[in-house]
């Protein structure tokens, strides 16, 4: 395969940026997307040019490290994965491909395509967590039953990467789907009750601090998202809020 | 410097209780005095930083990623053994200890394993208080499931992301503590060496990946849950990211590193497709429980499916070669992990493999789903016999079970594996072998410690499914925060430690001219063209089974390639920016070290043990034929290596094992 790959270069954070193209072949149907990049990289070494810069890790969809916005879309065109899990076989012969950054007042670019996403851990600081201490003296696993449903839709909140594809997919950045499936995961099971007031008005204050945007329910957020993160999340965490706010 | 691995005297099941009474503790206002430095977020690293955060020591914890939260433990898919008894059926403390030990083919400490078994079941309460969500049945209550070499149901789990789940709950209990300012974290930041000062570790000296400075750390204990090597072998389960460095600079001030040669290669993983290949994906072992694995009896099927003229869907049963269950029929597709691929190459190399590279075998789904689709169809009243029925209520089961991991593989494969077989192959996985310790954790260099994959102490020579989770929780949870007080009880009076020492300025510039020289070097090759260049080797020469002269030749081929790497590799960029061309460099030129180590115990090792094998030492007879064959007169010894320059000079101290409670037998899973 032969493409066209447009790709934003960025020197470091203060530095202007700019797309820079580059035309790559011999690139094959199953290599996923960061290998079809590892090839570029290569090749620009052995140029004596400086490599293409992005976040990758376990390469196999769970560390929530890689974040290409690849022809307008968060981790590329295939749905439910993320850039790694992304395979060349999606794209055709020839075709141009765009390649940027997540995109977002909360995400400042580091160099290229890297951005700092830190201020996802500073909102789980704010209470992302049971205040439970690890001593192992806590009661027998089972002795609070937890209705399966609800265990299970505690599960599907849980597995969020948090790799920002919600929030550079949303027009107004808005982070809601990624608060709100950790403010969820929490809500729905017994553990979580205790501090449910003070964690959903922490998270959602530090969210706010970010620099995320409002959530206008467009929805772009659940179809970009590589988990498949549902947007009842968010509905629950405004019910959530709302009776925390009425609390005081 | 003779090894003592300090195991408290008394009986087995008292020990922990008894030591954990008799080491010496450090009152609460003195915590505040002293400074813990935590390497690695991981399952491991994560859990002690958050547990010594809480206790109330100063946490300086480090972590590469961009966020604790992405450790590689992240990616540990089946689950997570505890000796609960949940199902009844059987399982205690004891018999988890005993199938552990098994397990690692004797070659791992009864006290440190007895401790883990022990301990197992608390992980599980803590994690549940702490909202992980594990899965359950409709009664509300925590289910389990089977995993390899066990014949009992102990594992947790919550889909095929119980990593993710635990290491979140980890990474929660982290955040509380960072909010309260009681762990200051350091993302980005890569550990480049340990500082030493009067014989104890003190501190250490990173490297910020984004701005390329180098920093000195200082604290009154260093911590190291840095994971494993399996990235020597270039292709792995690993994360790109997993690498050596820690251990290999704590290795190189003085920390005996032990059982390298202990690899532990993974039965179930996605074969490779191509050069391009940068990382390998593992399928759950925990698929082996539904799956069936077999090839074709019949050779010239083998050619026509890999030529694609025939589909393994319309190969007969009688036509089948079902080859756990027919050579290991009382453990059949559940024998541990090293049997597994060893059978799998075995059936391949004899010609038999079913892709287009002639590496594959199949992992078989049809039974299962017919299976669980007819008992589906008996408890909701519907047709039994209709099989397309039947088979749609079957993959739904199926699909609640092992969804993400059959999405996973349809993704990378471009195949459905609910109507297809999966292809699969053994591919390196989990490193057993890593830093020497004691029964505290401890290294051989005072005031370090290493924990979870990190150091050697549990799995002895072949780990089983599941125990990698309980490891890394046991240590960082429940036993180092403990035996770490043991040590820092002699620090209360110390004060801050001072990073303005000769110690720490010959350890940073030590780091400095590595750096220097790597980004200096004038070279040709990207790192790249060098560390898949030792994968290779590895792989060929130290991979599922081994000999005495390929081993050899591996140690003189890794030495001549590192002297080539020194000389041509080429840096591009600065240091003083995010480069990771230069992170590579500095990891790889670690590996090209410890590959040679790792030869080099392989070939000291004369015995197959575990995940080691010697094709020189096989049963050549009796109902045992052709399995490996332990060699326990001579070889039931820890191998611990002290670093004296090249890693062809390493000094072997050997650990005696001794077991009073377990007796030694072949480990037979027929």
């Amino acid at each position: 395969m032969k493409l066209t790959l447009k790709i934003w270069r960025q020197k470091n954070a203060q530095a202007k940026g700019q797309m820079v193209t580059y035309p790559i072949d011999g690139i094959d149907g199953d290599m996923s997307f960061l290998e079809m990049m590892d090839v570029l990289n290569n090749k620009l070494i052995n140029e004596g040019e400086e490599p293409v810069v992005f976040d990758h890790d376990c390469r196999e969809g769970i560390c929530g490290s890689c974040s290409m916005f690849i022809n307008g879309e968060a981790h590329g065109p295939d749905r439910l994965v993320t850039t790694c899990q992304l395979h060349m076989r999606k794209f055709k012969d020839g075709e141009t491909i765009t390649i940027e950054p997540w995109r977002a007042a909360g995400f400042p670019v580091i160099k290229d395509l890297m951005v700092d996403r830190s201020a996802f851990d500073r909102i789980q600081h704010a209470g992302g967590f049971i205040s439970v201490n690890t001593s192992g003296n806590t009661q027998d696993a089972n002795s609070i039953p937890i209705e399966k449903a609800d265990a299970d839709d505690a599960f599907a909140a849980a597995t969020c990467i948090g790799c920002g594809a919600c929030v550079a997919s949303c027009k107004n950045s808005s982070a809601m789907l990624f608060v709100s499936a950790k403010v969820s995961q929490f809500a729905l099971l017994p553990q979580g009750q205790v501090e449910a007031t003070d964690r959903v008005m922490n998270m959602v204050k530090q969210m706010d601090e970010e620099g995320f945007g409002n959530c206008t329910n467009t929805g772009a957020c659940e179809v970009e998202c590589p988990k498949g993160i549902s947007l009842e999340n968010i509905a629950r965490m405004n019910r959530e809020y709302l009776a925390a706010s009425l609390k005081g | 410097m003779a090894l003592d691995s300090k195991i408290p005297q008394g009986p087995l099941a008292d020990k922990w209780t008894k030591h954990k009474n008799d080491i010496n503790l450090v009152n609460p206002a003195n915590k505040r005095l002293i400074d813990v430095i935590v390497v690695g977020t991981g399952l491991a690293g994560g859990s002690a930083a958050a547990t010594l955060a809480e206790l109330g020591y100063n946490v300086k914890a480090f972590c590469f990623q961009d966020s604790p939260r992405r450790a590689h433990s992240i990616a540990a898919q089946g689950g997570i053994n505890a000796a609960k008894n949940y199902q009844g059926d059987g399982d205690s403390t004891y018999r988890l200890f005993y199938d552990t030990v098994k397990g690692g083919d004797y070659r791992s400490r009864e006290a440190n394993v007895y401790r883990l078994a022990e301990v197992s079941a608390n992980i599980i309460d803590q994690c549940v208080a702490q909202g992980v969500p594990f899965a359950r049945d409709y009664g509300g209550l925590l289910d389990n499931r089977s995993f390899g070499g066990v014949l009992v149901s102990r594992t947790f789990y919550a889909k095929g992301q119980t990593g993710q789940q635990l290491l979140l709950g980890a990474y929660s209990a982290m955040n509380r503590q960072i909010g309260r300012g009681k762990i200051k974290m350091y993302n980005r930041h890569e550990m480049l060496d340990v500082v030493k000062v009067d014989g104890k570790a003190r501190g250490i000296i990173t490297r910020n990946l984004v701005t390329g400075e180098i920093e000195r750390h200082s604290a009154h204990a260093v911590v190291l849950g840095t994971g494993g090597y399996g990235n020597v072998f270039y292709l792995s389960t690993n994360a790109m990211g997993s690498n050596v460095t820690a251990a290999w600079k704590a290795h190189k001030r003085g920390a005996y590193f032990a059982n390298p040669c202990y690899t532990q290669i993974h039965p179930t993983c996605i074969p490779v497709s191509g050069d391009h290949q940068s990382k390998l994906t593992l399928m759950s072992e925990s698929l082996r429980n539904d799956g069936r694995i077999w090839v074709p009896a019949k050779k010239e099927d083998a050619i026509a499916i890999r030529e694609g003229r025939l589909k393994p869907t319309e190969l007969k049963e009688e036509d089948r070669d079902y080859y756990l269950e027919r050579r290991y029929p009382a453990f059949g597709n559940l024998v541990p992990r090293d049997v597994a691929s060893r059978a799998a190459k075995e059936r391949c190399d004899a010609g038999f493999g079913v892709n287009k590279t002639g590496e594959a075998v199949y992992l078989d789904f049809a039974s299962a789903i017919e299976r669980y689709g007819k008992e589906q169809a008996y408890v909701q009243h519907l047709d039994a016999n209709d099989a397309a029925l039947v088979k749609k209520l079957g993959q739904d089961v199926v699909r609640t079970k092992y969804g993400n991991l059959f999405q996973m593989y349809e993704k990378i494969v471009d195949q459905d594996p609910y109507n297809t077989p999966m292809m699969i192959y053994p591919a390196v996985h989990y490193t057993m072998g890593g830093l020497w310790v004691d029964y505290n954790l401890q290294t051989s260099v005072e005031g370090l410690y290493a924990i979870g994959e990190a150091n050697f102490s549990d799995h002895g020579a072949n780990r089983l499914g599941a125990s990698a989770l309980m490891q890394g929780l046991a240590d960082g949870y429940f036993v180092l925060p403990y035996t770490i007080g043991d040590y820092l009880s002699n620090d209360i009076r110390t004060g801050p430690i001072s990073t303005d020492t000769k110690e720490f300025e010959e350890a940073e510039q030590n780091v400095r001219n590595q750096v220097d020289a790597l980004i200096n070097n004038n070279g040709s090759k990207p790192v790249d063209y060098f560390h898949k260049k030792l994968g290779k080797i590895m792989w060929n020469k130290c991979g599922m089974s081994r000999n005495a002269t390929d081993l050899q030749s591996a140690i003189d081929e890794i030495a001549a390639l590192r002297e080539e790497f020194y000389k041509e590799v080429r840096v591009p960029g600065t240091q003083n920016e995010f480069n990771e061309e230069l992170a590579k460099a500095l990891r790889v030129a670690d590996f090209l070290e410890l590959g040679e180590l790792f030869a080099k115990d392989a070939l000291t090792r004369d015995e197959s043990c575990g995940g080691h094998f010697r094709e020189e030492s096989v049963e050549l007879d009796g109902p045992q034929k052709g399995e490996a064959l332990r060699d326990d007169e001579n070889f039931t010894f820890v191998s611990a290596w002290e670093y004296k320059g090249a890693p062809k000079d390493a000094v072997l101290h050997k650990e005696e094992l001794v077991y009073e409670n377990i007796e030694v037998k072949q480990r037979s899973y027929k």
